[in-house]
């Protein structure tokens, strides 16, 4: 008995704990459909500040769906042979270069972005385009392709599966294409997913080298949380949770545990 | 597709690795086309080495040679060789099915699709796997995988077949089955083959010739009955079944003999009467196995023998026995 009670209290502890986080969040996304949420809800529902922000931020949506899907492509190209090759290689210098394509995600966005303008502010066409964006986005992303994708090559016996194909008469890239990209398909998924929403989400980097025309969508959110009434950042962060929401739960589909594959 | 299947020839191949292990000594080997020859030997006697060189997995060191018929195949790549292989871990494709994973070899090739489809049923017959033909291979089981990997293998009609170890990784009775399968497959195919294996009841039951191997060299080649009953050295005895040795000077009645210890099997030694006997001992340990009893017996502090036969009594522990041993069969080692 005392077994359930513990499990009962261990689950309130757990509720409580989540709408701690959940319940501004939902606040947030209720203000942004709320007429004027100084007077509360009983002003009424309207999907006025909706439009509003499409009118105002639609830039701002479009080019971080553009950053995120060049962003994919990149590190999709970059990033899967990168991991074939490290995990070939396997062993010291396989994991010091793995921990160097990580180093990015540990340094601070801020410091990111300043290198990068020191590196290349000096070509103002590049540095006043999205493609500057989308470099430290990819220096941003690259590590979770990378692991994604290495952590399932190093698991299944592909250096088996390689010899046989290849004892079958099968040249290198047919076997890349026909065996190990199939096989590695479940770390490129996962890998794809987390890179999408890793740089529709990302701010600290895109703060630092954004300028007035290359606008993201988090940028255009801090932007109207410091200068629009607070309906209308509201509901740029409802539009930006409809977006993202669905994302992330592909991403813990994609990442269940399974039984059968 | 060739038909004819290769005679394989090996000249002074040896094989170090990067980090400096020496994994082979120069071997210089000859295989007969359609012979079945097995590399036999403990952990790191250099078995599966020697079988991937031949295969092109691996690069001989400098100046070895690997030939097929004629053909000096050495710089030749695993992918032009047309050899077949069968790992340990049986290696199917995982992102397809099991009639994919046997036409594999023979999409490569760019056949015609109605050919390969026909070779495919072909060896799904061969095998008795045709019921399996769309099954993903993580539903197989694996006496099944073994026979899909087998059906792969042959589908390209290879020169030579490599096997390495098989049979490992199933339980008793499976492998015991599948070694007959095995060996009747080989002689109805009369491909070369090599096969790869640490077991020697195994290796006794495949070979046309077995290679006995430790430390990356060759101890002795030969038909089984040969390496049973004159075995070249003390590990070539010891390796292959069971070998009991004892020095001379505790028998009696024994004739002149040279040498100052007497090899021999188990089954060459009888339980006599006292008079009749050679010498006498304790049984320390009985195991009844069904077709034989093995009795371990104590002849003094230091030698002890191992006995088998069919033994109509049950010899208890602690009892005296009389032993006596059959010494047209005893094992001499060439000096």
């Amino acid at each position: 008995m005392a077994k359930k009670q513990i499990f009962v209290l261990q689950l309130i502890f757990t509720l409580l704990v989540c709408s701690f986080l959940i319940i501004p969040v939902f606040l947030s996304a209720l203000a942004g459909i709320t007429e004027n949420f100084f007077f509360g809800i009983k002003s009424g529902f309207t999907l006025r500040w909706v439009f509003e922000v499409l009118d105002l931020y639609s830039e701002t949506i479009y080019l971080s769906l553009i950053i995120a899907i060049a962003c994919l492509l990149v590190t999709l190209i970059i990033g899967i042979p990168a991991a074939y090759v490290l995990a070939r290689i396997g062993g010291r210098i396989s994991r010091f270069i793995e921990e160097t394509i990580i180093l990015p995600v540990a340094v601070p966005g801020l410091a990111i972005a300043l290198a990068l303008i020191i590196l290349y502010g000096g070509y103002r066409d590049f540095r006043s385009s999205w493609y500057f964006i989308l470099v430290g986005h990819i220096l941003f992303t690259l590590p979770f392709m990378v692991r994604s994708v290495l952590a399932v090559l190093s698991s299944t016996n592909f250096k088996d599966l390689e010899e046989s194909a290849a004892s079958l008469g099968a040249p290198f890239w047919t076997r890349f294409f026909s065996i190990v990209l199939p096989n590695a398909k479940p770390g490129i998924l996962a890998g794809s997913l987390m890179v999408f929403t890793l740089s529709i989400g990302e701010f600290n980097l895109t703060w630092m080298l954004h300028t007035p025309i290359t606008k993201t969508l988090p940028v255009g959110l801090a932007d109207s949380y410091a200068s629009m009434r607070l309906e209308v950042a509201s509901a740029y962060t409802l539009i930006f949770f409809i977006m993202i929401i669905p994302l992330l739960l592909g991403m813990q589909y994609l990442s269940r545990d399974k039984k059968y594959k | 597709m060739q038909k004819e299947t290769a005679s394989i020839g090996l000249i002074s191949c040896g094989k170090t690795f990067k980090d400096g292990t020496r994994a082979l000594e120069k071997i210089n080997l000859n295989i007969n086309s359609s012979e079945t020859v097995v590399l036999l030997g403990p952990s790191g006697c250099g078995k599966t080495t020697l079988l991937r060189i031949i295969a092109g997995l691996e690069e001989p060191d400098k100046g070895g040679k690997i030939i097929f018929n004629e053909d000096d195949v050495t710089k030749l790549q695993i992918e032009k060789r047309n050899v077949g292989m069968v790992f340990q871990s049986y290696a199917l494709f995982p992102n397809m099915n099991v009639k994919e994973n046997i036409g594999y070899g023979l999409k490569v090739r760019k056949l015609d699709k109605n050919k390969i489809d026909e070779r495919v049923s072909e060896m799904l017959k061969m095998m008795h796997i045709t019921d399996l033909s769309f099954r993903n291979i993580d539903q197989l089981s694996g006496g099944q995988r073994q026979r899909v990997a087998l059906a792969r293998a042959i589908a390209v009609r290879p020169r030579v077949l490599l096997l390495d170890e098989p049979l490992t990784a199933l339980d008793a009775i499976l492998r015991d089955r599948l070694r007959v399968e095995i060996d009747i497959l080989l002689r109805n195919l009369g491909i070369t083959a090599i096969y790869v294996t640490h077991d020697q009841s195994e290796a006794m039951a495949l070979g046309d010739r077995i290679v006995v191997m430790s430390n990356g060299q060759i101890s002795q080649i030969g038909t089984p009955r040969n390496i049973y009953y004159n075995p070249a050295n003390e590990f070539v005895a010891d390796f292959i079944g069971t070998v009991n040795r004892i020095p001379v000077n505790n028998i009696k009645n024994l004739n002149s003999f040279e040498g100052n210890e007497l090899l021999f099997r188990p089954e060459d030694i009888d339980i006599v009467e006292k008079n009749y006997c050679h010498f006498t001992g304790v049984v320390k340990a009985s195991f009844f196995l069904g077709e034989k009893t093995r009795l371990i017996v104590n002849l003094n502090l230091k030698d002890e023998v191992t006995v088998e036969g069919k033994f109509e009594e049950e010899y208890k522990i602690g009892s005296e026995i009389s032993l006596r041993i059959n010494t047209d069969a005893l094992i001499k080692l060439p000096k």
